[in-house]
């Protein structure tokens, strides 16, 4: 068994505008299952970091318990990284973000991490709007304690075994989008095309983004019954749209593209193109959003691709009034003004 | 682009880049396995039953593998294949390799078969007939056999056990030596009554330089291969104090380094091409500058300037090449004239084939160069009788280029004189594809790729190596050294095999791959598809390795350029649609007998029992 990937790496690999290939992204090899969909999502995670030119160190990598939260070993080496208690990455993830606002703040998260023990946590995260992209890598089951089902699992789907399983699955898109979210999209872990733009564009947000990724359980969960399957996916998936993330730099050629075309104005100049979009859809209406998402699951089609984006709202920084420098960069005289600063407040609430 | 037909054993076979750059396609990989594991006799056959002369060639060899390595294409330099061959030879067991020599019938089959010129490619034939029962004359001019391995390469490079021992494995078959024997007529061979005859006879006449002085100078000036084998065959022992050698190839590096040796205090070697563009291979130009022997390139032959009637120098003019977009090379005079002081030059300018011997109305026709007509697959010439090898065939190329030309022309002989076509039944060559799967992750092979650079061979001291054109200057790997070595060869055999039945597009292997070779993507022509893999593909000299359609309508395509064979797409892939499968190419040789040592290295691989790798 390789422990390492070879140092050798193409010698024609593209380099990003920080003259770095994907190999400074790289994280170990990976111990999940062969074949995982995690792999594949972080392998596009690798791609859309890279692609953006963030150098690898400024990027805040936080997850919980589950397959999925042990991911971040591997992508992102020279990241920080803070693996949490389950179900706890949204709350260590907003201490962090408090303390330091200029990093990426990644958090990866699975099904029984976000919609079982974590849905506190990720309801109220949604909530404040904190500036991050929270992944969900979707399988349906809870593969490291053997694939029972999960909370996500769909009624009537089966596990392994051949189980049905009796209950009703939580739709992770629909509750972020009725939570207020100001990014909402889903995508598969086998569409690279579609997924690493819309981490892009998710990594540009400023604000709350979630993307429901569905990650095939290749061990426990990859079967006729499943509907989180490789086959079940690809038989289902319905795109909203041709996502495409265009940086400030790159110009936008809106007549090439065929059929309905809208453009997203991210932060900074960055804009989303979304081409061949179904029925002229418009991701900045969230009650179409949510129509869309309820008509396609009632035709037993799985939407994906960029929701709903809303670039306007106001994140947890502006509610908070939050300075413009990282608290942990503010120095001790500002952090803590003093005896008199204090007076000067109580005094001003007298 | 169609799906890859992998059934087809050059599509594999191209995969393994020094097999394939190979003219005798050796085995490479297959015996650099062996030296990492200590098998140096098991390694040295594998390489005697391809290229008959490993000890020679490890020293000596032109080495078109090591350009081709794939590992040159990932780290700086390629595997130090010729070195690793030596240290097979170095290594092994003399009585083991001698046990495992071929069994010669006592029983003759009859045919009697004539060898000209007792040089690799005579020797090769010789070696492949013998075994089958033929019954073999040899003949050379020389008292020795190996040719221009005896005559033109000094014994500073390749010692003279070394050749005769691996000379004498071939002779010792029951060859029938015929030395001292110059064949002044082919007619003369015919008439014998031989079945067959192998024209062996290499590149004999070296090319002269006809400026200004050259009469008069005559003395002292000599022609590099015929200097060298009067030298190798001691009817010369010095040479005056100052020596100019004219000429760039490997030639004129083993006049140089032989001047040095015994006589020459000031020896220049000079060229009229660039530094970059001489002939000799780079680690011989490194050896003779180590030596303190300054090459002057750019360096054309003006003159040869006689005193009383005696060679006192040699002028040159200062010439500077230049290219056109087409790389065709324009040289001109600068002007500038430059005196070189010399007591004797040397003309190591080229060599031209010669073939007074043979007459023209034998059937044997001439061509163009007034070469033999010869064709080159079967090497026969227009007198189905004759054939020719080696230089003889085709015009100077090299000893590995000798042998494989030698085994062809065996292949030949053999199904002419059975009867048989020598062109339709051509024996395949012999391939195996078989898995080195042992268990969940474990392979038969070392499929880690390590960073280690690539390993120097010692020398001795220069001044030590000057003392005698006897003395061996390299001393080439130590085990330890060989190990580290044999351990950086990619195992480019190792292949990537794919099964698209099996495959879920899990994207595990394209994910996984470090050198991003494998790309899941709808099918299209060659050029469109190169353009849309995860890499860039511009290396058209390897090949798309293209799937049969998969569900979602795709194929995976892998660019097999830069793939390291590490088996990290195998080993992530979930239903075992990659495998990583040993494929073991073998030229077919006369008799069309595979070798048992061959044979050996295509048994599968042992699955290894927890129980027992815990006992391990």
């Amino acid at each position: 068994m390789s422990f390492l990937k070879p140092s050798f790496r193409h010698p024609k690999s593209p380099t990003n505008r920080l003259g770095l290939t994907t190999r400074a992204y790289e994280g170990t090899i990976s111990t999940l299952c062969a074949g995982c969909g995690h792999d594949s999502i972080s392998a596009a995670i690798i791609q859309a970091v890279w692609g953006l030119g963030i150098p690898p160190h400024r990027v805040a990598k936080m997850s919980g318990i589950g397959c999925s939260s042990k991911s971040p070993n591997y992508f992102l080496s020279q990241a920080h990284g803070f693996n949490s208690v389950h179900g706890r990455m949204p709350s260590v993830t907003t201490g962090a973000n408090v303390a330091n606002r200029d990093l990426l703040y990644l958090g990866v998260s699975g099904d029984g991490d976000t919609a079982s023990i974590g849905m506190g946590q990720f309801a109220h995260v949604i909530r404040r709007n904190l500036n991050m992209l929270y992944l969900v890598e979707n399988n349906g089951c809870y593969g490291l304690t053997k694939g029972q089902d999960s909370a996500t699992s769909d009624e009537g789907s089966t596990n392994k075994k051949g189980r049905v399983n009796p209950y009703t699955a939580i739709d992770l898109v629909s509750l972020a989008l009725d939570l207020g979210a100001t990014f909402v999209a889903r995508s598969f872990s086998g569409d690279k095309e579609q997924l690493v733009p819309l981490m892009q564009a998710a990594m540009t947000h400023k604000g709350f983004a979630l993307i429901d990724v569905v990650s095939p359980c290749v061990t426990f969960n990859n079967h006729a019954g499943s509907t989180k399957s490789y086959d079940y996916t690809r038989e289902h998936v319905e795109a909203a749209g041709v996502v495409d993330f265009v940086p400030t730099s790159q110009e936008i050629t809106l007549d090439q593209i065929e059929g309905s075309t809208k453009v997203v104005d991210l932060h900074n100049g960055d804009k989303v193109q979304l081409s061949k979009l179904a029925n002229d859809y418009d991701p900045h209406d969230r009650r179409a959003a949510f129509d869309a998402v309820q008509d396609h699951k009632q035709r037993d089609r799985l939407l994906t691709g960029l929701i709903y984006v809303d670039p306007t709202a106001e994140n947890f920084h502006d509610i908070l009034n939050l300075p413009s420098t990282p608290l942990n960069a503010l120095a001790q005289e500002q952090l803590c003004p003093g005896e008199s600063a204090l007076k000067s407040i109580n005094n001003a609430l007298k | 682009m169609k799906a890859t037909d992998i059934s087809n054993p050059e599509y594999f076979h191209k995969v393994v880049d020094c097999q394939f750059a190979c003219p005798a396609h050796t085995p490479v990989p297959e015996y650099i396995r062996l030296i990492g594991k200590r098998r140096y006799s098991d390694a040295y056959m594998v390489n005697w039953e391809s290229n008959v002369f490993p000890g020679v060639l490890g020293r000596t060899c032109d080495r078109p593998c090591e350009p081709a390595c794939r590992r040159g294409r990932v780290d700086e330099e390629p595997v130090a294949i010729c070195r690793l061959k030596r240290v097979a030879a170095d290594q092994k067991d003399d009585d083991y390799v001698a046990a495992r020599l071929p069994d010669i019938p006592t029983q003759k089959n009859g045919k009697r078969i004539a060898l000209i010129g007792a040089g690799p490619a005579s020797l090769t034939v010789a070696r492949d007939l013998m075994p089958l029962g033929y019954e073999v004359d040899l003949y050379d001019e020389n008292a020795k056999g190996g040719g221009f391995m005896r005559s033109q390469i000094p014994s500073f490079r390749l010692p003279e056990e070394v050749l005769d021992q691996e000379v004498n494995y071939v002779l010792d078959m029951g060859v029938s030596q015929l030395f001292n024997t110059r064949v002044d007529s082919l007619k003369g061979i015919l008439d014998k009554g031989y079945d067959a005859v192998f024209v062996g006879t290499g590149a004999p006449k070296g090319k002269d330089l006809n400026i200004p002085g050259r009469e008069q100078a005559d003395a002292n000036i000599h022609i590099g291969i015929n200097w060298l084998e009067s030298v190798a065959f001691e009817h010369l022992d010095s040479i005056g104090k100052q020596v100019v050698i004219v000429g760039g190839g490997n030639t004129a590096m083993d006049c140089c380094r032989t001047a040095k040796r015994i006589g020459g205090d000031e020896v220049t070697v000079t060229v009229r091409s660039t530094y970059e563009a001489m002939k000799a291979s780079p680690w011989e130009k490194d050896d003779t500058l180590a030596e303190g022997i300054p090459i002057l390139a750019n360096h054309s032959p003006r003159e040869f300037v006689v005193e009383d009637g005696k060679l006192v120098a040699m002028t040159f003019n200062v010439v500077e090449s230049s290219y056109d977009e087409n790389g065709k090379r324009t040289i001109t005079e600068t002007g500038e004239i430059v005196t070189i002081p010399c007591t004797d030059a040397i003309m190591a300018i080229g060599q031209d084939n010669a073939f007074p011997w043979i007459e023209r109305d034998i059937g044997l026709e001439f061509g163009e160069w007034d070469m033999p007509i010869v064709d080159k697959t079967t090497f026969q010439s227009t007198n189905a009788k004759v054939f020719f090898g080696g230089d003889a065939a085709f015009g100077p190329e090299n000893i590995i280029t000798a042998v494989a030309h030698g085994h062809q022309a065996a292949i030949s002989i053999d199904l002419m004189l059975n009867g048989q076509s020598p062109i339709s039944d051509r024996p395949a060559p012999g391939t195996n594809l078989v898995s080195t799967k042992m268990g969940i992750h474990q392979w038969a092979y070392d499929s880690a790729v390590i960073d280690d650079d690539r390993q120097a061979s010692a020398h001795i001291p220069v001044e030590k190596a000057l003392s005698s054109r006897k003395i061996e200057s390299e001393l080439g790997f130590s085990p330890e050294v060989a190990f580290v070595e044999a351990e950086r060869c990619l195992n480019c055999d190792v292949q990537t095999v794919f099964e698209e039945a099996k495959c879920i597009e899990c994207d595990g292997c394209t994910d996984i791959c470090p050198t991003n070779c494998i790309t899941f993507t709808f099918n299209d022509e060659e050029e469109p598809l190169r353009n849309k893999l995860n890499a860039p593909a511009d290396n058209k000299d390897t090949d798309l390795y293209v799937s049969q359609d998969l569900p979602t309508g795709r194929v995976m395509v892998k660019d097999e350029d830069v793939c390291l064979h590490c088996g990290l797409c195998a080993e992530r892939c979930p239903t075992s649609a990659w495998d990583m499968q040993k494929f073991l190419y073998t030229v077919t040789k006369a008799g069309n007998e595979p070798a048992p040592i061959l044979l050996e290295q295509t048994q599968p691989a042992q699955k290894v029992s927890k129980t027992e790798e815990q006992a391990a």
